[in-house]
């Protein structure tokens, strides 16, 4: 009690509210714009934050992360474009109800959603705190190192269908993190002899360049889509209230977005694919999802808004980012001298707790804000691409800039953002280069601080975590390998049938 | 994304685009010339053991592009076999189209310390906006989008950006408040 009294006085400072407000506000925005995405925002405003204290600076960036779901949802439903990529499989059932001239009830039913499964999260993981806190200090190096590999094990196999190409890109990230001296020897790798990459690649300068740069290049080379403000006539509290009468899918939603989002690489799309499959196996009206089923919309948002939360239990309890945001947030620690893991929630359990508060609050204010301002909201959206393109590369330079002030920065930026853009064209997934720099410097690191215990092989898995994250990795090793080998005959039996 | 009746595999499998062999290629050749300088551009350092090697950690990361590059390859060669949409030639096209705007970028980046942040901000944006092909009421919005950017970040956030050359020509009061705000 003690623990929830100190969080909330560190929640009521007017510095943590006016970052909460803005977060929470500007991330609805945010979100409805498409084409920007929390991704973007976060990536811009992450250096701005540096400037700022640990709670203020996350409770400002959670805030976007957490309610840009909420305001992603309104493209997705009224105009079929969603409005961060989370959020296309509003569309399947948002749209079609839009065409049956029921936009307010979509639009309270994804809000309601969002809602939802937002709070359930927040709940269940401040439900989870004593146990996580006595849980995580049996993380000894040897289990983070087993962690992080299981994380960037996840990542790969979690791109079903581009596995080869996420591995490769992991990979590409892992290097990265390998450039610039080494800490132990003090000699240069792959520094080419050139200065500036004695530092090493920046993950901020590579995030801004990968996120940021190459969204406003990607809006610019595209063509703006002209049309007329959407408008809705009704109100949305309705559909908000309905949420309530499904409390099945709306708690299998939340619950799959829960667990999905605690464990690494995996997130949205899994837990909503989870979600939705078993909203419609379950459904009396199966024929309905994808023609506009409240169902299925209820399904969707709740999944996707409450991995945000649960995404920032490996982060706090195990220093270990599960995603590409996360591991944004993770800078901000580092600048901080704040490490996120074991010991952040036995000594500082209040820190902990007001986050998760904050995480609750954003909530509230996001569908407090959609209620009174969803309508004047709507005029986010005919704002032309190219000119957000325009918008977004401005932004961009204060976040590159203001890091080291080093043009050099900027040009490498410009060079990831161009990785970007080809990768965005080709649907091919950014999240494993980040997730490689972040989880390859972990690895690194905890690698060595393990090696003096470590007298055979069997030294990493014989206490029983390690040993229970090695089963674990088999597990999901295996079930790929079979999920790859079940395609393989059924193609096969497909063309022996052809 | 079309209305109709929906797959949700459409949400985890991407479509396969023929272009995807340029990012094959170019990958696998990055890992071929990584791997060709590891020994030169990594250190052996002597009387340690190989897990404490400063080059073990870049061996790991090259030898897994080089496994998951030359997968990707032979993958790509076998679906642009069987199907895959897209053009690449005109894909490539499209790739080369942003150059023009990372030129305008880095004449931004380059800009910011001789004429300052505020009036390079606003001309960048001004400028790239009428390139754009706005006019009227949209153009006239760019700067003062810029403007609040600047207000927003240097003086409403204190991030790092040093005042412009040019501003040493103002008095010095001016000078001052420029430096620090704007």
């Amino acid at each position: 009690m003690d623990t929830f009294i100190d969080a909330l006085a560190i929640v009521s400072r007017w510095d943590v509210i006016a970052a909460l407000i803005a977060g929470s506000v500007g991330g609805v925005i945010i979100g409805a714009i498409p084409g920007v995405g929390p991704a973007v925002a976060i990536a811009i405003l992450l250096p701005a934050t540096f400037g700022m204290e640990p709670i203020v600076g996350l409770t400002l960036l959670l805030g976007i992360y957490g309610s840009a779901l909420f305001g992603g949802s309104i493209p997705s439903i009224l105009i079929n474009t969603p409005g961060t990529p989370v959020n296309a499989l509003t569309t399947y059932d948002g749209y079609p109800m839009t065409k049956a001239g029921e936009a307010p009830r979509a639009l309270g039913l994804s809000f309601g959603s969002s809602f939802f499964g937002g709070i359930f999260a927040v709940v269940a993981l401040m439900l989870l705190s004593p146990v996580l806190a006595k849980v995580a200090p049996m993380f000894g190096s040897r289990e983070i190192f087993l962690a992080a590999l299981l994380g960037c094990i996840l990542v790969v196999v979690a791109h079903r269908g581009q596995s080869l190409a996420a591995g490769a890109l992991l990979m590409f990230g892992l290097f990265l993190n390998t450039v610039g001296m080494e800490a132990n020897t003090y000699s240069q790798r792959f520094t080419f002899d050139l200065g500036f990459l004695t530092q090493g690649v920046d993950l901020i300068v590579v995030v801004l360049g990968l996120f940021a740069v190459s969204q406003a290049f990607v809006l610019l080379i595209g063509k703006d889509d002209p049309g007329e403000a959407p408008t809705i006539s009704g109100s949305v509290a309705k559909g908000i209230r309905e949420v309530f009468r499904h409390p099945r899918v709306a708690t299998a939603g939340s619950l799959s977005g829960t667990i999905m989002g605690i464990i690494p690489g995996v997130g949205e799309f899994t837990s909503q694919f989870l979600s939705y499959s078993f909203a419609r196996a379950t459904s009396k009206k199966p024929e309905l999802f994808g023609r506009g089923s409240p169902e299925g919309l209820i399904a969707s948002e709740t999944a996707n808004n409450s991995v945000p939360p649960a995404a920032m239990v490996p982060l706090l309890a195990l220093g270990i980012p599960g995603e590409a945001l996360t591991a944004m947030m993770l800078s901000v620690f580092y600048v901080h001298n704040v490490i996120p893991g074991p010991g952040l929630f036995r000594d500082q359990m209040d820190f902990v707790m007001a986050l998760y508060i904050c995480l609750a609050l954003l909530n509230i204010l996001a569908l407090a804000f959609l209620l009174v301002a969803t309508k004047p909201l709507l005029k986010v959206l005919v704002i032309p691409n190219r000119y957000l393109g325009m918008i977004i590369l401005t932004l961009s330079f204060v976040g590159i800039y203001s890091l080291r002030n080093s043009a050099v920065d900027c040009m490498m930026a410009a060079a990831f953002g161009l990785l970007g853009v080809m990768l965005k064209r080709l649907n091919l997934p950014i999240v494993p280069i980040i997730l490689g720099m972040v989880l390859g410097g972990i690895m690194e690191t905890k690698f060595r601080t393990s090696l003096p215990r470590i007298r055979s092989l069997y030294s990493w898995i014989d206490r029983p975590v390690a040993m229970a994250i090695f089963c674990l990795i088999c597990i999901v090793l295996a079930l790929h390998l079979w999920g790859l080998w079940r395609d393989w005959r059924r193609k096969r039996n497909g063309s022996v049938q052809h | 994304m079309s209305d109709d009746h929906h797959d949700l595999l459409e949400l985890t499998h991407p479509p396969h685009h023929r272009a995807e062999i340029v990012f094959a290629v170019a990958s696998f050749l990055v890992a071929v010339a990584l791997a060709a300088m590891w020994s030169s551009e990594t250190a052996w350092a002597n009387g340690q053991p190989w897990s404490r090697q400063p080059g073990l950690w870049p061996l790991i990361a090259i030898v897994g592009m080089l496994v998951f590059g030359a997968g990707e390859l032979v993958a790509c060669l076998v679906r642009n076999a069987r199907a895959g949409g897209g053009n690449v030639l005109a894909e490539l096209g499209t790739w080369a189209k942003a150059g023009e705007y990372v030129a305008w970028f880095l004449i931004y980046v380059m800009a910011v310390p001789y004429i300052g942040y505020l009036p390079a901000s606003v001309l960048f944006a001004t400028l790239l906006a009428f390139r754009l092909g706005y006019r009227g009421l949209t153009l006239l919005l760019a700067p003062l989008i810029a403007l609040g950017i600047v207000v927003v970040f240097k003086a409403g956030l204190s991030v790092r950006i040093p005042g412009g050359a040019v501003y040493d020509l103002l008095p010095q009061g001016l000078r001052n408040f420029l430096v620090v705000y704007l």
